[in-house]
């Protein structure tokens, strides 16, 4: 099989074998979770300049501008120079504010993130922690978020904080259902939890394909859904900028406020990451059934392009909704989870089981 | 890092009692409960810790976090508690401790019990929760949704306003 000479699972284990060759059992394994750890605080920090480099560009290109260009090639420099100007920031300590609170929230918010990242298969053999309940836990861990939004919202002691944060927890609380649900469809059809399983499960074809029509609308429902989850437009009216200055951060400052802001965009790629995943085969290439040849050219891209072209396809439809779409106002978007998107995908699991049970998928 | 995880649901549990905001109290109600997932999750149930961490830091915390926002204001502190209601406290909690000391003294404790250590996967849980013979759930299970459908209608008929 040629989708094995780009795994990395054999990298992998040749690292694991010369650590455990080199310091006793248990120092071994802490060394990896230190190697883990700092690999994904890089990529964290890769990705984050990138992401908002990117949401600068799309933006721009959503309405017939430039976008950064000055700061090296292609404006590729502005989001690092952003970043130095951030971190030389002054950090407001505010008066009257729960001052541990205060700065115990921009953590929560980011460790939920970490915990969620560690879950995604990248690529073949190279995901971090493989649970046999994967994808539950992504959506337990990422429910943790929420805490953080809240927390960082009261203790501000500053009612823009404190609207931010409420509208923001009703709107994370009640979406998290329709997204749980429309994940549920995937594993009903695949059978398993476990994301690596998910993914060898689309080996003849991807779940938007193979689940047509109810898979079709379990991910335009995903889509909506953690499009309102990761609070951003048309649903960011958490952070409305014409009404609430920012949100439940609009007293952060400096590092403190680069956590929040960081998060978001993470939560973005997760998001888009974990679409793909379920929906679109994740690192799995383009097969169609029995179609040798062309299964195997395929083959030839690496599976790690595979998901991160997949994953940034997601997130150009998600930044293409908020520069597109204008914000609904709050009665409008509880009332558009409980009454449209919640009994939708009831409907669509119920629909999913009998397809299932009758096996009228490919 | 058994050790770890109890060393540190006592303190929060200790803080979460003694802290005299409400909110600080909450947050560390929310380090007591994911510590406690942390435990499922060192014995390999990452079923249950995961039910845990969505359950109850994900729900309840949220739940009582947003019910002091509502309510609470950021300057608020507890009062210290009445005489009678420490005393009230302290004796509940010595019957609790010496009625749980005596259970887990006069049980013989099995060391290793010569089981496997099996994967519980989803079929099984499902099987259980569904299944009518033995060991099945599916009786408490709806009893349960019964009382939730009870209590949701509940919960409307509170919320609705008199229609004079």
């Amino acid at each position: 099989m040629i989708l094995s000479i780009y795994s990395f699972s054999t990298l992998t284990a040749s690292i694991d074998k010369t650590l455990h060759r080199a310091m006793p059992p248990s120092i071994a394994v802490l060394a990896e979770f230190v190697l883990i750890g700092l690999l994904f605080l890089i990529f964290y920090a890769l990705l984050g300049l990138f992401l908002v480099y990117l949401e600068r560009k799309v933006c721009a290109v959503m309405q017939n501008r430039i976008g950064p260009n000055r700061v090296g090639k292609w404006g590729l420099l502005q989001t690092i120079a952003d970043l130095i100007k951030l971190l030389t920031k002054e950090l407001i300590t505010i008066k009257n504010a729960d001052n541990f609170l205060f700065n115990l929230a921009p953590f929560i918010v980011i460790i939920s993130s970490f915990m969620a990242i560690a879950a995604l298969p990248f690529a073949k053999g190279l995901q971090a922690i493989d649970f046999n309940i994967g994808i539950f836990y992504v959506i337990a861990v990422s429910s943790l978020e929420i805490v953080g939004v809240l927390i960082a919202g009261w203790s501000s002691n500053s009612k823009y904080s404190l609207i931010g944060a409420m509208r923001s927890g009703a709107q994370i609380v009640s979406y998290e259902l329709s997204v749980g649900l429309s994940l549920l469809s995937i594993v009903i059809f695949s059978g398993t939890m476990q994301l690596s399983t998910i993914v060898e499960s689309q080996a003849d074809a991807w779940w938007i394909f193979k689940g047509h029509i109810p898979a079709f609308i379990a991910f335009v429902i995903y889509l909506i859904a953690s499009t309102a989850q990761i609070n951003r437009g048309p649903f960011d009216l958490a952070e409305a900028e014409s009404e609430l200055t920012a949100g439940f951060h609009t007293e952060y400052s400096g590092i403190k406020f680069a956590f929040f802001f960081l998060a978001e965009y993470i939560n973005m790629f997760i998001v888009a990451g974990i679409a793909a995943t379920m929906f679109f085969g994740g690192w799995m290439p383009f097969h169609i059934g029995h179609w040798e040849g062309f299964n195997e050219v395929m083959d030839y891209i690496p599976s790690i392009v595979w998901f991160f072209g997949k994953t940034f396809f997601i997130i150009y439809l998600i930044m293409w909704f908020k520069w597109t779409f204008p914000r609904l106002r709050i009665d409008q978007l509880l009332n558009l989870e409980w009454k449209y998107l919640l009994p939708l995908s009831l409907m669509n699991i119920v629909i999913i089981s009998f397809v299932v049970l009758m096996g009228w998928y490919f | 890092m058994f050790y770890l995880l109890s060393g540190t649901i006592l303190t929060f549990s200790v803080l979460t009692i003694t802290s005299r905001r409400m909110l600080r109290a909450a947050v560390y109600l929310l380090f007591v409960l994911v510590a406690t997932s942390g435990l499922y999750f060192l014995l390999n149930y990452q079923f249950l810790a995961a039910i845990q961490l969505t359950l109850y830091a994900g729900g309840i915390v949220v739940l009582i976090i947003f019910s002091i926002l509502l309510t609470g204001h950021i300057s608020e502190k507890f009062k210290n508690p009445a005489p009678w209601k420490l005393w009230m406290g302290a004796s509940v909690f010595i019957v609790g401790s010496a009625v749980a000391l005596w259970a887990l003294l006069s049980n013989e404790l099995v060391r290793d019990t010569g089981v496997e250590e099996v994967q519980i996967d989803m079929h099984l849980i499902g099987n259980q929760l569904m299944g009518t013979g033995k060991n099945g759930f599916v009786l408490p299970f709806e009893i349960i949704s019964i009382l939730l459908l009870a209590s949701m209608v509940a919960a409307i008929v509170i919320a609705k306003k008199e229609n004079n």
